[in-house]
């Protein structure tokens, strides 16, 4: 068959899926009346899939194979996006996937809580023996800040002098900015093969460990256990799931297994990234209660309980949310 | 499912070229023209521009609300730092920047970008960043065939050239002319594209180009077009 015949046999099917194709999707609120039967889409697409085929077989002029192309291009961006009702991912993503894929790669998790802690606890007790070695991972000036923060003779316990006459709001937004913002790298760390991750936790827990021994050291308990102990166990947390996500990442680079590198690590790359968005999710909470309930001027007690219980309910989120179907199959 | 210009590589032929085919559950293979380092920090520095206009807007416009206003421009600020592609890149595919390139990221099955795929591939960007100015990321798009920076990898995204999908150009109207015996496929697509391709290209540059074709026409210049558009007709209509 000529190319002619060939285009007038077929052109009326082609225009009306360029038609359709125009006309804007389902669900968008701009169709008007008389816009084409979506329907018939699939049928279309199918169709021009053959034309297509058939135009490059018989080797028929090249804009005619381009103009074929185009319509098979966009019909298969069409029917293969997908669209759910985000809303709902959202919900079922907290309640659901987000524990449940933790739990899957709870490996990871120990390993990133150890490099963390691990340091942590080091350098606390080193700092609480050792008045020097807290110099060795902050410089003097960030240490005299620290102290003047948590100072009980300051008027506002946990903040800089030069934001202590800020709002709780604005300390909202700049926790959100910043302690998301570690987080995110951390996760990307691990793209680095671990070593970005495994930097950032080794020394986000040389340093909250340096400065937690330094000023138990100096008896500023009172002032800094109970501001720190509620939201930190949000954001601790957090920062070890961070870790977890960018050593996910790692392990599919460094050990790919049987897949080759990229397809490992597109594999690994989906649940890695729920675990940074779960922690995410965590760090906001953690940067609402550390904004709003931390500088609350109550009784240590209180805030200690209050602390207990946030504890208790990550550690019960964390363990039992979304089991059942997820987990069952 | 994957090649580098299968069909050519198959002829024994590997091509220079930035085409990824890939292949759709209806046996069509999809082209992709895959978009390179430099394309792509042009849609970058374009974004860096709209990000600062961005910023120093909403600076100037949050500092009249005071402290509240302080709360929300960091907020804002962060948002805009880690999410402002996500957005543009799940409406569109492309964000302002990469739509005035021509170019939009994509699933590299040709499918468009998907939420979950747009956040691995630009939380990631920090990787590609280190140590400094994106250094990672070109690298690694100069390691692959695909020009897949870290973010890509994981992501298993590609950013590639929207395919224009204007008119249809038509071909001039000539006396159908039987071609010469043995012409091959390529010789006749060759033929087919020239004749199509007229309203781009100037009359001299027509005639220098069919002018090679000297012997096989036997004759040069406006003569020697006018009868290869007769051998194209001839190819798409019959005599």
């Amino acid at each position: 068959m000529r190319q002619q015949q060939f285009e007038a046999l077929h052109g009326a099917e082609w225009e009306e899926m360029e038609a359709l194709l125009d006309a804007a999707p389902r669900g968008s609120g701009r169709r008007t009346a008389n816009a084409p039967d979506p329907m018939r889409l699939p049928r279309l697409y199918r169709l021009v899939c053959g034309h297509y085929a058939a135009v490059r077989s018989r080797h028929y002029s090249p804009a005619l194979a381009a103009r074929l192309r185009a319509l098979v291009l966009r019909g298969h961006r069409r029917l293969y996006r997908r669209s759910d009702p985000w809303l709902w991912r959202i919900i079922g993503f907290f309640v659901e996937v987000f524990p449940a894929t933790l739990r899957r790669y709870q490996r990871y998790f120990w390993l990133s809580l150890l490099l963390f802690v691990g340091p942590g606890l080091f350098m606390g007790f080193g700092a609480y023996f050792n008045p020097d070695l807290i110099y060795s991972v902050l410089p003097a000036e960030n240490v005299a800040q620290m102290e003047a923060m948590y100072d009980p003779a300051s008027r506002q316990v946990g903040r800089t002098e030069a934001r202590a006459a800020e709002t709780d709001f604005q300390m909202f937004g700049f926790y959100i900015k910043n302690n998301i913002g570690i987080g995110f790298r951390t996760f990307a760390g691990g793209m680095l093969a671990g070593l970005g991750t495994l930097f950032f936790l080794v020394f986000n827990g040389l340093v909250l460990g340096g400065v937690a021994g330094h000023l138990t050291r100096l008896g500023y308990t009172e002032t800094f256990w109970p501001f720190v102990s509620g939201h930190g166990a949000f954001e601790l947390t957090a920062i070890v799931i961070c870790g977890a996500a960018g050593l996910v990442l790692a392990h599919a680079i460094v050990n790919p297994g049987q897949a080759t590198r990229p397809e490992a690590l597109k594999r690994a790359a989906r649940p890695a990234l729920v675990l940074a968005m779960g922690a995410a999710g965590m760090l906001l909470v953690a940067a609402f209660v550390e904004a709003f309930w931390s500088p609350a001027p109550l009784p240590p007690t209180v805030k200690f309980a209050v602390a207990g219980a946030l504890w208790a309910l990550v550690a019960a989120y964390l363990t039992w949310m979304g089991r059942g179907r997820f987990e069952a199959g | 499912m994957q090649r580098q210009a299968g069909a050519l590589a198959a002829q024994g032929m590997t091509p220079l070229d930035t085409l990824l085919e890939h292949e759709t559950p209806e046996g069509i293979l999809l082209e992709l023209r895959l978009a390179g380092p430099v394309v792509r920090a042009c849609a970058w520095a374009i974004d860096a521009v709209i990000r600062g206009v961005l910023y120093i807007g909403l600076g100037i416009l949050l500092s009249y609300l005071g402290q509240m206003g302080t709360a929300v421009m960091l907020i804002l600020f962060f948002v805009i730092e880690w999410f402002y592609p996500v957005f543009f890149e799940v409406r569109s595919g492309m964000t302002p920047g990469k739509q005035v390139m021509g170019v939009w990221v994509i699933h590299d099955n040709g499918t468009p970008v998907s939420l979950p795929s747009s956040l691995v591939r630009n939380l990631l960007r920090t990787a590609d960043f280190f140590p400094l100015f994106y250094g990672a990321g070109l690298l690694t798009m100069l390691m692959n065939r695909q020009f897949k920076r870290l973010g890509d990898l994981a992501a298993g995204t590609l950013v590639v050239y929207r395919d224009p999908h204007g008119q249809r150009r038509a071909m001039p109207e000539a006396q159908p002319e039987p071609p010469p015996q043995g012409l091959s496929y390529a010789g006749q697509e060759a033929l087919l594209d020239f004749a199509e391709r007229d309203a781009q290209l100037s009359a001299e540059r027509k005639a220098e180009l069919a002018t090679l074709l000297h012997p096989v026409t036997g004759c040069g210049g406006a003569a020697a077009v006018a009868k290869l558009h007769g051998y194209a007709n001839w190819l798409a209509r019959g005599r």
